[in-house]
């Protein structure tokens, strides 16, 4: 029998610092204990609340924040556009594949920092001209990533700890404008990326179902919402339907985010329009290609940005703004792919 | 059978694509070459999404890599963690990469043009997934269009590795070994890389294209292989099925 305890004889390790990016938030996991330990709920109580509070009582100028869903899918558009109906600025940005979330919350100037992994772009449909002027002026400060680099970063901070290694970005300017350090593994030698555990001050999801414990359950896709939800600090969830305690207890092998990660839920039926809600709704093509439209005339996009998100009260007059339930309904039709 | 660049290119790009070999694709072209490939010769490929989705049976094109097309009647929707681990554990055969600048190494640029990361002339998306698939799967090919703006000597930023600046520089870095760049496949010819050198190596013209055109498209000195081939055009069949299978709407096949 072989015998690797060749792996396990002292030896130095070295690190060295690999990026000039800025680390916009702690990765001490002690530190992250302690809050975790004096503020997360252990007790199964109700946080059903209203997009409007959770966005006052938990979100505030200069957090970080953590998006869920990819860009335009399953995200939690409702909570965006009440970050910028109430004005908070300077936020810090987990820009994992952010497409329409970045938009939108530069649209608000709500932002100032990111680590990017993907930004100003929206994949097929083109590149966003206010996203990509926020950038090109300075407005938004960006260290680089990538999307699996923010995944694990993300993952570290769900396990509990500062860091992992990581074997892509070495070699390139990605690594050289991120915030990471080479290194050595202990037992091989093997050159590693080691890049810092993210927990975020806010995250936000938007979920299949929940109860009002903030049990929360997801279909298709995780993207990377398991690892979120453990990370932030404070964690609001917007869902598309309340159901009863009892129908999370009915497939508990479906519950991804149970209620102890939670401290706010909020019912928003359609809250990733005009993103595609897997099972539910396809992305609105045509919003979103309004969207990037109007942002090329400066005038066109402020009466743009009154109409849909300023000018309106909450998600539903939102909603109406875009033809509310008949065109909700061809967006279901067209998820399902039913033949017309 | 009469045929546009996009057409080619996917044909071509297709048949690198062997049977029970697994593939992160995005969205466009390199969709519409693994959807081509499962189709014609390769009915057994494992195609997987970077934001969790595996083995979809695609309805239609997907908008998004991350919208429910990626999973359809799939064999499992996961996570990017799942997807991107298992790129790093070596089980991801093959990847398609996209960008706006290219160097002689494979070194793709999809950050930004211009020398002052603060200030960028012009900002792109930046890496996304690439530069993770670029370092973690074995194979990275290219579909892009050729010209010496894109084709370029020194890029602004290296984005995604290829083989770095030559040789043993990927091992060196840490990326894992005996990865990298395979095709690059373009609207005049394909490309692969010498193995010593790690260089761009043309090894096929497309019909009609003249070596001096590929030169004058490229701003970098290429290496012509020694058995330079035409590239084998699209069967009518190939074409049958991109046009009326693959992307009947022409998303895809009609951009040439």
């Amino acid at each position: 029998m072989e015998n690797f305890n060749k792996y396990t004889e002292a030896r130095t390790v070295t690190y060295k610092p690999a990026g000039t990016g800025k680390l916009y938030t702690d990765p001490d996991a002690e530190k992250a204990r302690e809050y975790f330990r004096d503020t997360k709920p252990r007790k199964m109580v109700e946080k059903a609340t209203t997009v409007e509070k959770a966005v006052k009582e938990m979100i505030h100028d200069e957090d970080y924040i953590g998006i869920g869903g990819f860009g335009a899918n399953r995200t939690p558009v409702a909570v965006l556009h009440e970050i910028l109906r109430q004005g908070k600025k300077n936020l810090g940005l987990a820009g994992h594949t952010a497409t329409h979330d970045f938009q939108i919350l530069v649209a608000g100037n709500c932002v100032n920092r990111c680590d990017a992994a993907y930004i100003v772009g929206l994949e097929a449909r083109g590149l966003s001209k206010g996203a990509r002027k926020a950038v090109e002026s300075g407005a938004v400060e960006l260290c680089e990533h990538t999307n699996a680099s923010l995944t694990w970063r993300y993952k570290a901070a769900a396990m509990g700890l500062s860091f992992l290694p990581v074997r892509c970005m070495l070699g390139t300017d990605t690594e050289k404008y991120s915030n990471s350090v080479e290194m050595e593994c202990p037992f091989t030698g093997a050159k590693y990326l080691a890049v810092p555990a993210l927990y975020p001050d806010v995250g936000i999801i938007h979920v299949h179902r929940a109860d009002v414990y903030g049990n929360c359950q997801i279909d298709g896709i995780m993207i990377a919402d398991q690892d979120l939800a453990r990370a932030a600090k404070r964690l609001i969830i917007t869902t598309e339907r309340f159901v009863p305690n009892e129908y999370i207890r009915r497939d508990p092998a479906k519950t991804v985010i149970p209620y102890y990660l939670v401290d706010a839920v909020i019912e928003v039926p359609f809250g990733g329009y005009p993103g595609n809600m897997a099972y539910e709704y396809f992305s609105d093509e045509e919003h979103l290609k309004a969207w990037l439209k109007a942002e090329k005339d400066p005038d066109e996009f402020k009466a743009f940005l009154q109409r849909h998100i300023y000018g309106v009260k909450n998600f539903n007059e939102y909603l109406d703004t875009i033809g509310g339930m008949s065109r909700l309904q061809e967006l279901r039709i067209q998820e399902n792919l039913i033949e017309k | 059978m009469e045929y546009n660049d996009m057409e080619l290119m996917i044909c071509l790009a297709s048949r690198y694509l062997e049977d029970n070999s697994i593939v992160v694709v995005g969205t466009g072209a390199p969709c519409a070459a693994a959807m081509l490939a499962q189709k014609m010769s390769s009915p057994r490929l494992m195609i997987m999404f970077e934001a969790g989705g595996i083995g979809p049976m695609l309805p239609s094109m997907p908008i998004s890599v991350g919208d429910s097309r990626t999973f359809y009647r799939g064999l499992a929707a996961s996570s990017m963690p799942e997807v991107m681990e298992t790129c790093q554990r070596g089980l991801v055969d093959y990847t398609f990469l996209g960008g706006a600048q290219i160097d002689q190494y494979g070194n793709i640029n999809s950050t930004m043009i211009g020398d002052d990361h603060k200030n960028p002339k012009v900002r792109f998306p930046g890496s996304g997934g690439a530069n993770d698939l670029a370092s973690l799967c074995w194979k990275t090919m290219m579909i892009t269009p050729q010209d010496p703006q894109r084709f370029t000597e020194k890029i602004d930023f290296i984005t995604s590795p290829g083989y770095l600046n030559g040789p043993g520089a990927r091992e060196k870095a840490g990326l894992p070994k005996d990865s990298g760049p395979y095709k690059v496949i373009t609207n005049l010819c394909v490309i692969g890389f010498d193995e010593e050198t790690k260089r761009m190596k043309v090894e096929s013209t497309h019909p009609g294209i003249e070596k001096q055109t590929i030169i004058d498209n490229t701003g970098f000195e290429l290496l012509w292989a020694d058995d330079l081939t035409i590239s084998e055009p699209p069967s009518p069949e190939e074409l049958k099925c991109l046009r009326e299978e693959v992307d009947p709407y022409k998303y895809i096949i009609g951009r040439a």
